[in-house]
């Protein structure tokens, strides 16, 4: 757009702009240290605590990318899983036909994934409310059908997955895929920094209060929408792409899980929707207890304690973690 | 150039098998104050949206400062200079009242950038400085009126359509606003008041038109049209 974005609106002030420098200086420091911890940390306890950190830190990627478009926008896609299967076959598909590696199939996943996102959103975002959701998740039963009748990638039955040899500073192919992850992770939360942070960002949160209005206020709702699902894609095409190296054995049920679908909408509602930080808190605590339950008592009760928790804030606390701190804030003022 | 600043011709807008408006024609000089009046259901609201591109004619066309405007997005047709305020105002509720007025002055391009102090003058012109930084949640209803205006009034607009910017106001609040729409008046700008009070749009408006059943039955001065024997049956119901 033809217009200075640095003069007028608090959103884009030079303070606020070198506010949001520092946020991402911090954030990018955050994730070099802790691709560190985990290699420290990890000799420690063994491959177990890289395969639980990936998990993890998948979910922040994942939950950092449905709050670019759900978050911000207000638009809520329930099609999450059909995105995060598209970057995991991207990679399975580019494995098969031309044995790419990891670093050439993560950005091949966030571009396809990124594209879909970007033919969803202009056919279904002139559609409004819950029939945009249904719309998504129309999208990943389409998705999966297609990968369900498509034998090359495996078809219904799934495909086996051979990783790489290890090479370089790493003990194990694990170890790699978590801290690849994390530096992912890491690279998610700054974009939605410098989104959140943008004139993106504030078109996004007018239109996410009154699209009409925004509209007449001469925010251009279809582009920031598509910018949007563009990018919220992309990421979660990205969060997909490792996928078949680290579960070794990928089949649609696996790939387009229910537990993915449904993480990725609670963790950021469970966060706070409103600021980049609510769901990388959300992510965090959700999927450090699902990995403590999984280990203690059995995997089967990680849905349940996301249920249970979902129920409990949308009653108690309807805007996350990052509504209770602004309350709290708030009050002792 | 035309000596109008927009021209509206044969506007027809049918929703399902009911026309709300049937041929309209509209054109407004620059800096011009146009009071637009009509019973309730009448087609006025249709009107203006379709004036502000909220709406599509299904016929006719409009031509505002030489350009067809006639399928554009409400969003150009704000960028073009077409500002509205709501006849329920629709303040952005996550944002405070300062970043409210920032929205247009962000996506509005200007020949000249806005100057630092403009939100703050803004803000002062319809006396919410001090609130700058409430929420819209807190404000009452005349200052979430000045609000609308004043978000209207950020997007630097030729003209502005006020639909029905008094409504539920006391007559003190009515006196407020009409000086406000005048002061936005003198600085240059264009105003559409679609309004019920009948005060108000006589001590403000310079010309009067009437839409009764989505057809124009009056055009004119102000108290010529209420002497209009076709408006004074169908509108005041004498």
């Amino acid at each position: 757009m033809n217009m200075d974005h640095t003069t007028v609106t608090s959103g884009v002030t030079q303070t606020d702009k070198r506010r949001r420098r520092t946020t991402e200086l911090m954030i990018a420091a955050a994730g070099i240290l802790l691709s560190l911890l985990l290699i420290v940390v990890g000799r420690t306890y063994g491959d177990y605590f890289y395969v639980a950190s990936y998990v993890v830190l998948q979910f922040v990627l994942l939950a950092t990318a449905w709050n670019v478009l759900g978050g911000y926008s207000g638009y809520v896609n329930f099609g999450s899983a059909g995105f995060f299967a598209v970057g995991c076959y991207t990679t399975i598909l580019l494995g098969k036909l031309f044995d790419a590696p990891l670093a050439v199939c993560v950005p091949a996943a966030g571009i396809v994934a990124g594209l879909i996102g970007l033919g969803t959103g202009y056919l279904s975002l002139r559609l409004r409310g819950v029939f945009f959701s249904i719309a998504t998740l129309a999208l990943a039963v389409m998705l999966q059908t297609l990968i369900v009748n498509w034998s090359y990638v495996g078809g219904a039955r799934g495909v086996y997955v051979l990783r790489p040899d290890t090479s370089g500073p790493f003990d194990s192919y694990v170890q790699l895929l978590a801290i690849v992850m994390c530096l992912m992770a890491t690279a998610a939360v700054i974009v939605a920094v410098v989104v959140e942070r943008s004139w993106i960002g504030f078109g996004l949160a007018a239109l996410r209060d009154d699209e009409t209005a925004a509209e007449a206020a001469g925010v251009p709702s279809l582009r920031l929408k598509l910018i949007a699902t563009t990018l919220s894609g992309f990421l979660m095409g990205v969060a997909g792409a490792p996928f078949p190296y680290y579960i070794t054995y990928v089949d649609p049920a696996s790939a387009f899980s229910l537990a993915i679908a449904i993480n990725t909408i609670a963790m950021p509602l469970i966060g706070g929707t409103a600021t980049w930080w609510g769901p990388v808190v959300g992510a965090l605590l959700l999927g450090i207890t699902q990995q403590v339950l999984t280990v203690t008592i059995s995997s089967a009760a990680n849905l349940l304690i996301v249920g249970v928790l979902l129920v409990i804030f949308v009653a108690v606390a309807p805007n996350g973690i990052v509504g209770l701190v602004r309350k709290f804030r708030e009050s002792r003022r | 150039m035309s000596e109008f600043i927009l021209s509206a011709k044969g506007i027809t807008k049918r929703f399902g098998g009911f026309t709300a408006l049937k041929g309209v024609d509209f054109e407004m000089a620059p800096g011009e104050r146009v009071g637009l009046i009509g019973p309730n259901g009448s087609g006025k609201s249709t009107f203006v949206n379709c004036l502000a591109g909220a709406l599509t004619p299904d016929e006719g066309s409009i031509v505002f400062r030489g350009d067809d405007i006639t399928t554009l997005p409400s969003w150009k047709r704000a960028r073009a200079g077409i500002a509205r305020s709501f006849q329920i105002p629709r303040p952005f509720k996550g944002l405070t009242v300062r970043q409210n007025i920032e929205v247009p002055l962000l996506f509005i391009p200007r020949e000249n950038a806005p100057k630092a102090d403009e939100v703050d003058r803004i803000l002062a012109s319809i006396g919410l400085l001090e609130k700058a930084d409430a929420s819209p949640k807190s404000l009452s209803q005349v200052e979430l009126r000045k609000l609308e205006l004043g978000r209207a009034l950020a997007a630097h607009p030729r003209l502005l359509i006020a639909d029905e910017a008094m409504a539920g106001l006391s007559d003190g609040e009515v006196v407020e606003i009409v000086e406000l729409l005048n002061r936005l008046n003198e600085s240059g700008i264009a105003i559409i008041m679609i309004e019920h009070i009948m005060k108000a749009v006589l001590a403000f408006s310079e010309r009067v038109i009437v839409i009764v059943a989505g057809e124009k039955i009056a055009d004119g001065e102000p108290h010529e049209v209420m002497k209009h024997p076709e408006v004074e049956r169908a509108y005041l119901g004498q």
